[in-house]
């Protein structure tokens, strides 16, 4: 096993540099940083300019530029941002802490709500509480998250306070616009929506994810070997039916952790809140490429290593499967 | 067989006709749209009125009645997510049975564009696809400018591949290797022949339900892109959809609902609606489940 | 004669299908006696596994049981789910068809069947591997300290099957059901695990019903025979009486369908089985019996003493006189 991870991680080297080598193409391409930064600094000296391309790796050879940012971006040298020249890492530092903390209270919500449900509707398949779960899933499902989003919007900052005179759940931002220092009991009321919004996507899709694996599982002939051993029906149901449904759904979950710290996007921009989806946003917007970069670093980076550890929870968790 | 299953899926025939009613109704959008796409309701003062006699659900920031927006709307964004799907669908089944059934370096070829696809998150390689197609100016008179409705077409048929594409190749791989398939080949049957007249017919079930869930995937696509901005832009006031669901966002703070609760509630029949169709159509072809039968 | 372990009266057993009440079992009587080893023979959808299936308590909550089935002096038709958990696995277990999907795959063996151990005594888990082991080698798995650690998909399929075996005597309980424990196995392999068993019957004391559709399996190990059709059993003999003086038309139809050294054709029963949503009236082997008469389809027969052996066919007497 230690091999196996150490020979991914040694992988993971190559496939990061060739990733962010093309990304870097396309973000040239589509996003003409030059020109993005001569449209923001319009008074810009072309001695400026020209820092600003070297500051980047923007060199006319594609190659020798990758090469030229990349040696700054692994010295730490980030080049600033073309607005202002603020710098890149307390901004990303700031989104990636936001998105992190919403991702994991919607991902843990979510994933335990979820496979509970699951669980529910498989323990009688086709019955009534079945058929419910299973049909709110598919709504759940079939509504987009930036639906539910304005709607919640809607119910929150508008009608409530119309009809309670007050609000009760902040529907922007981290803080109140203005507040100063760290405050966790305000930082919890603004998450609530956004959580929620999340979390119901979610609870959707792992809750259906559960409900079969489970089913499969309980159709096995093992269930039937387990029963006839006399032991009892939560034994049964515990060691060995969630334990093998479990598998699939620890791997998929993963994957999905890895891919928050860019799936929140969509409800980060309606509820204002200033993670990741808004960084890139922004950044996108103006053609900032010394913002774009480093974000898309961490990205990559982190799908990576959340493939590498759904590939070993999967093998530690299925003693069937090999890892070569 | 397989009808009666899908038959019996009772929210799926409900929204076969629900589906029904709504293309009958956008498909004849000059009699049943009340004003033009652009066309104030009436004189001013016209902007952001609530539902009433001349403006059934309510009007915009200028005055044009939303109702007749929305069935404008609506057409624009079904023609999107049809084309799209229908193209993904194509590609996507050539590409996937080939590499599905030649396996070698063209599968892992196929195999590792999608994966890389898949890294990041969906939104951003629409973005950054969109800018970078958008940006070769070699392939314009394909493609058509940045905005226009063709592009986005093709911008989603570039991404709807790739779904459908893997769905086959796991049929074809799962075909392969069945007895029927080497009784061909022992008669001697091409390869393109055995793709074409056992592989891709016995897989008709799964290409169909991929083909519903592009339509919706390419729908809510459309609606992102245009919530933020990015969306068609097919100038005289045309919209889309998706347009009138991005402008919800900005209504919601001010108190017109209409603005908002009519074009999501629209956005989020029809993917239910196609959602219930791709999952009856799902159960009705699944070989597990023939077993059964 | 031995004590009986098992007594059988009357067993029903309707499933409730999407087509109609399916009764797969029509009313089964049948005895197992202690420390013997009595075949249950049919062809598919006979009923022969549903019936040991309800004794066990196995079947789900869609199927209908009614009757009698006695084990130990103990009923078990309706008894409450907490009793026939105490039953299960400590004074009846049951061994199904395949190994490999019988085993939990994410589980070693040597804990499961450590868990087996625990359900009924009260043993630590060190203790209760231990225990494990030495049945791992009484099964005759070689190296049991280093097989006990491994998981089941390491094992062939006969070696699987040795371990389900360890697992079910492991509470030395008073009777085995083994349903068709070789079918999914080569025919080499197929009489060491007939060894297996009788070895493992011979140190325990335990009953076993062998539940088979191959004759030939049944005439190596076993004592009685139960023949079954239709969901009923339609004669019991001792081994030597139903090789050698079947007395049911179904039982000859059988033995004369095996092949033989010699003999160039095989000699099928006509027919088919019946459709057990609609059985046929009376006797179920009626349509396809040469020595039927229109008495057959008047009642449903019950078993008849004829000879050392017990006859469902009304006929049998008068039959077996003639030959």
């Amino acid at each position: 096993m230690l091999r196996y991870v150490l020979r991914r991680l040694a992988w993971a080297i190559p496939t990061l540099l060739f990733i962010t080598f093309l990304v870097y193409i396309a973000l040239r391409t589509g996003t003409d940083p030059v020109a993005s930064y001569k449209r923001v600094n319009a008074r810009a000296t072309p001695a400026k300019i020209q820092q600003y391309i070297d500051a980047n790796g923007l060199d006319p050879n594609y190659v020798r530029g990758y090469f030229r940012w990349l040696g700054n971006f692994l010295t730490f040298d980030w080049p600033r941002s073309i607005k202002g020249s603020r710098e890149v890492w307390p901004q990303l530092k700031d989104a990636l802490a936001n998105t992190i903390r919403l991702g994991i209270a919607a991902s843990t919500v979510g994933i335990v709500v979820g496979l509970m449900l699951g669980v529910f509707a498989a323990l009688r398949p086709g019955g009534r509480r079945d058929v419910a779960v299973n049909t709110a899933a598919f709504v759940g499902i079939s509504i987009p998250p930036y639906v539910s989003a304005i709607l919640f919007q809607l119910l929150f900052a508008v009608y409530w306070s119309r009809w309670f005179g007050s609000t009760l759940f902040p529907t922007s931002g981290v803080y109140p616009p203005g507040h100063t220092g760290f405050d966790p009991l305000l930082m919890a009321k603004h998450m609530v929506l956004p959580t929620v919004v999340v979390a119901i996507q979610i609870i959707a899709v792992y809750s259906r994810y559960m409900r079969s694996s489970l089913l499969d599982v309980l159709s096995s002939e093992y269930m039937r070997t387990a029963r006839s051993k006399g032991i009892s029906e939560r034994r049964v149901l515990f060691k060995h039916g969630l334990r093998n449904a479990l598998i699939p759904v620890v791997t998929i979950a993963a994957l999905d952790v890895g891919g928050i710290v860019g799936g929140l996007i969509i409800t980060e921009n309606i509820f204002s809140y200033p993670g990741m989806g808004m960084y890139f946003l922004s950044a996108f917007g103006e053609g900032d490429f010394p913002l774009l970069m480093p974000w898309m670093v961490i990205i990559v980076a982190s799908t990576l290593l959340f493939n590498l550890l759904a590939d070993i929870s999967y093998a530690w968790l299925d003693p069937r499967i090999r890892l070569e | 067989m397989a009808f009666n299953r899908f038959v019996s899926h009772k929210a799926a025939v409900v929204s076969v006709f629900i589906l029904g009613i709504l293309i009958l109704f956008v498909a004849l959008s000059p009699f049943t749209a009340r004003y033009g796409v652009n066309e104030a309701v009436q004189a001013p003062p016209n902007y952001f009125l609530s539902p009433r006699g001349n403006a059934w659900l309510g009007t915009d920031d200028i005055g044009r009645d939303l109702y007749s927006r929305l069935i404008y709307g609506v057409r624009v964004s079904l023609v999107i997510g049809l084309f799209s799907a229908i193209i993904s669908v194509v590609l996507g089944c050539l590409i996937g049975a080939v590499a599905g059934f030649r396996g070698g370096r063209f599968d892992d070829v196929v195999m590792r564009v999608t994966d890389l696809f898949l890294a990041f998150p969906f939104l951003v390689t629409l973005l950054v696809m969109r800018n970078v197609i958008g940006a070769i100016d070699w392939l314009r008179p394909i493609v058509g400018e940045l905005s226009s409705v063709r592009f986005i077409i093709v911008l989603f048929a570039v991404f709807g591949w790739m779904g459908v594409a893997r769905i086959v190749r796991g049929q074809v791989l799962a075909l392969k290797e069945r007895e029927f398939i080497e009784a061909a080949r022992a008669v001697g049957a091409s390869r393109w022949y055995i793709v074409r007249r056992h592989l891709l017919p016995n897989s008709i079930g799964p290409i169909m339900v991929a083909l519903t869930f592009s339509v919706v995937s390419a729908i809510i696509s459309e609606s992102t892109l245009a919530f933020f901005g990015y969306g068609p832009q097919a100038g005289d006031g045309a919209t889309s959809l998706g347009i009138l669901v991005g402008a919800a966002k900005g209504a919601v703070n001010t108190g017109f609902w209409w603005l908002a609760v009519f074009p999501c509630l629209t956005l989020v029949v029809i993917a239910l609606s196609i959602n219930f169709i791709g999952d009856a159509l799902r159960d009705a072809t699944d070989p597990r489940m023939q077993k059964e039968s | 004669m031995a004590d009986k372990v098992l007594e059988i009266r009357d067993l029903r057993v309707t499933f409730h299908t999407p087509l109609g009440p399916l009764t797969a079992v029509r009313g089964v009587d049948l005895d197992v006696h202690a420390g013997e080893m009595t075949a249950v023979v049919g062809e598919s959808g006979s009923g022969k596994s549903v019936s040991f299936l309800a004794a066990m308590g196995l079947l789900p909550k869609s199927a209908t049981v009614e009757g009698s089935v006695v084990l130990n002096g103990e009923q078990l038709v309706g008894a409450s789910p907490k009793k026939m958990r105490s039953v299960r696995g400590r004074l009846m277990s049951m061994i199904f068809q395949d190994p490999l999907s019988a085993l939990n795959p994410v589980h070693k063996i040597g804990s499961q069947i450590a868990e087996m151990l625990r359900a009924h005594q009260s043993m630590s888990e060190k203790a209760a591997l231990s225990r494990a082991v030495d049945l791992l080698e009484i099964v005759g798995i070689p190296q049991p300290g280093d097989r006990a650690l491994q998981y089941p998909h390491e094992f062939s399929g006969g070696m699987r099957q040795r371990v389900v075996i360890a697992m079910a005597i492991a509470n030395s309980p008073k009777l085995l059901i083994a349903d068709e424990p070789t079918t999914a196995l080569d025919v080499t392999v197929q009489a060491q695990i007939l060894e297996v068993i009788q070895r493992v019957q011979a140190q325990f004391g335990t009953a076993v019903v062998l539940i088979t559709h191959d004759l030939g399996v049944v005439a190596r190990v076993c004592e009685r025979v139960n023949v079954m059709y239709a969901g009923r059993v339609v004669e019991k003999a001792n081994i030597m009486n139903v090789f050698e003086h079947p007395t049911h038309p179904y039982t000859k139809g059988l033995l004369a369908s095996l092949p033989q050294a010699g003999v160039d054709r095989l000699v099928p029963i006509n027919g088919f089985p019946p459709n057990m949503l609609q059985p046929p009236s009376g006797c179920a082997f009626r349509p396809r019996c040469e020595h039927a008469t229109d008495a057959c389809a008047a009642t449903l027969p019950d078993l008849r003493p004829v000879g050392d052996s017990m006859s469902a066919c009304i006929r049998a007497n008068e039959l077996t006189v003639k030959s």
